[in-house]
């Protein structure tokens, strides 16, 4: 068997790819939360519960009327994200004037009712939901096996990070969005509609969540917890980061991923709390985050 | 805002008087109107809990949402101090609060760094980070926690297996607590805090160090809630990995919210509401959380004043 550092290069490849596979979801949820961030200026604490919302609904498509795993692709996002349009427009419309807190002290008590529910309705054991036929096996690489749903993953996370990142920084679209961002009140004077864009920002972020959370489903299994510790892993990403730059987040949630799953395999025991490690000292150094820039 | 002014009027004094003698009064004669004692000793060890996170979120305007790292904290080192060295119960709490306030004034260097909504993630996630070193640390019991601590004799003399002993100390510990925090807020120090939360960059202006004075509160506010969460573990004898968890952090803020934010006796009536609510929906499943997530939805959108916020309103005096 060869070995890299005394590790078995499989141990190690394995790691890795378990890595990627988390750094996929950390950059999908910082980006969405990144998103959201800019034009909301609230943090999104009910994001983990709606990435475990969009998992759920995938589970419910193909249990209770047989749609499968493509298709949820489709439908959770849209389902979830219209969810997040409804909150938007009961709830955190209201809390614009007010200080920044009482959006993430709205979105926590959210987070906790919708967490609370499902855990009242499907316990905390996890439900399990099989891989799509068409991404069953995988391929032997010579140094290491790999399943083709963790590659599918890994390759269309990437995907739908890079197109929001065209589509906000090289778009028509795009430039509204980040002018809204610098100045909502002059963008408003150029006869754009502001609160519905900023409306269809949070549905935007939090069907992210909810596609992650559809790919995640055959990876983690459906559990009403799955969201509740990954949340709070997706802040300090989003502090070491800093939530101005798109491209950041992606960068960031790749990254830590990556490092996540090198500490798995060389220092098992700080594999939990590496990511909050790294937050401290990034923190010590560049307090505004890596590709932040302080206010 | 005219609270910068450092002069508080007799009115004022009066009726935060009669308050603070009615709730007193009632701790004091709660157990003869049949309120279990042990409750009424959790009500108390987190009212001071409350009170000290109060101290940074009402007036510092710091949202801390870790501040269950310094309550767990203190508990482990006071359960094992008691447990393993054979620490007396005062210099039990007191190694307790030295661990929660080191632990502070760490925490605080990091999350001072950045204001508002990241304040509050990073002390999530360095919350977070503790939550996990207690789950592998070897003395922490792990799952298990540490159980069975002894309470010991205090300063030697007084045993506090007997719960009127208990109770008594419980008692006096959180009457000090808080009117040390009232104290503090009502100091040229706590003026200076008020300054910072009105306006930082004129308080930056007019000279004061303003990162310094964060740091401080930050300090004193772990150190505080130190002392809630080691008296807390004597009580029930255990320190437990609930106590470290995310879900204790948003509880604190609850209380706060549900009391009313940056009042002096919101935090005690918060704090009693919440436990008294989590003791009647105990045996419900997961409602508990569903109900508190209810309420700070409400709380939010309906309710920012909080009950003793509505209350000062009504009678127009500050409480």
């Amino acid at each position: 068997m060869t070995e890299i550092f005394g590790i078995p290069t499989q141990a190690l490849f394995g790691q890795l790819l378990i890595g990627l596979i988390n750094g996929s979801f950390y950059a999908l949820l910082s980006l969405g939360l990144a998103v959201i961030f800019g034009l909301l200026n609230i943090i999104n604490f009910t994001h983990g519960a709606q990435y475990m919302m969009g998992a759920f609904v995938a589970w419910f498509l193909l249990n209770k009327t047989g749609i499968g795993y493509w298709w949820a692709l489709v439908i959770a996002p849209i389902a979830v994200g219209i969810f997040g349009v409804i909150i938007e427009r009961t709830m955190l419309k209201q809390l614009y004037k007010l200080d920044h807190l009482y959006g993430l002290l709205l979105t926590f008590g959210l987070a906790l009712i919708i967490q609370g529910l499902f855990r009242n309705e499907y316990g905390s054991s996890g439900l399990p939901y099989s891989i799509p036929s068409q991404l069953t096996g995988g391929q032997n690489l010579g140094f290491m096996f790999l399943p083709n749903y963790r590659a599918w993953v890994i390759v269309f996370s990437l995907a739908v990070c890079l197109s929001t990142w065209f589509v906000i920084e090289k778009t028509k679209l795009g430039s509204y969005l980040r002018a809204a961002t610098e100045n909502p009140e002059l963008v408003r004077a150029f006869g754009i509609n502001v609160p519905r864009m900023i409306t269809l920002t949070y549905g935007f972020g939090v069907g992210l969540a909810a596609l992650a959370g559809v790919m995640a489903a055959p990876i983690y299994s459906v559990n009403p917890l799955m969201g509740e510790n990954l949340i709070i892993v997706v802040f300090a990403v989003v502090v070491i980061g800093g939530m101005g730059s798109i491209m950041g987040s992606i960068v960031t949630g790749f990254g830590l991923g990556i490092i996540e799953g090198l500490t798995k395999v060389f220092y098992p025991e700080a594999s939990a709390t590496v990511i909050f490690i790294v937050m401290a000292i990034v923190l010590a150094i560049r307090p505004a985050g890596l590709f932040g820039t302080q206010k | 805002m005219s609270a910068v002014l450092p002069t508080v009027k007799s009115a004022e004094v009066g009726a935060q008087r009669i308050v603070f003698g009615v709730m007193v009064a009632f701790f004091l004669i709660g157990p003869a109107l049949g309120m279990y004692p042990v409750f009424l000793m959790k009500v108390m060890c987190f009212a001071l809990f409350a009170a000290a996170f109060n101290l940074l979120i009402g007036f510092v305007g710091l949202l801390s949402f870790g501040h269950a790292m310094f309550l767990g904290t203190a508990g482990y080192v006071c359960a094992h101090a008691a447990k393993v060295w054979g620490f007396t119960p005062e210099l039990a709490i007191v190694a307790g609060a030295a661990a929660a306030g080191l632990l502070g004034l760490i925490a605080g260097l990091l999350a001072i760094r950045r204001q508002g909504i990241y304040f509050a993630m990073i002390t999530l996630a360095l919350a977070q980070m503790i939550f996990f070193f207690c789950l592998q640390a070897p003395f922490t019991g792990g799952e298990d926690g540490i159980q069975a601590v002894p309470r010991g004799k205090l300063l030697g003399v007084l045993d506090l297996s007997d719960v009127w002993n208990m109770y008594g100390t419980v008692l006096i510990i959180f009457l000090a607590g808080f009117l040390l925090i009232y104290r503090t807020v009502h100091s040229p120090f706590g003026q200076v805090l008020k300054a910072i939360r009105e306006n930082e960059p004129r308080a930056t202006s007019l000279g004061y160090n303003t990162n310094r004075y964060k740091l401080m509160a930050f300090v004193l506010s772990a150190t505080l809630s130190g002392v809630a969460g080691a008296t807390n573990a004597l009580v029930f004898q255990l320190a437990a990995l609930n106590s470290v968890h995310w879900s204790m952090s948003g509880e604190v803020v609850l209380m706060n919210l549900v009391g009313g934010l940056g009042t002096i006796f919101g935090p005690v009536v918060g704090a009693f509401v919440v436990l008294a609510m989590e003791n009647y929906l105990a045996t419900l499943g997961f409602w508990v959380t569903i109900v508190q997530g209810a309420i700070f939805v409400l709380c939010v959108l309906a309710f920012r004043r909080g009950i003793i916020g509505e209350l000062g309103r009504l009678i127009r005096k500050p409480l």
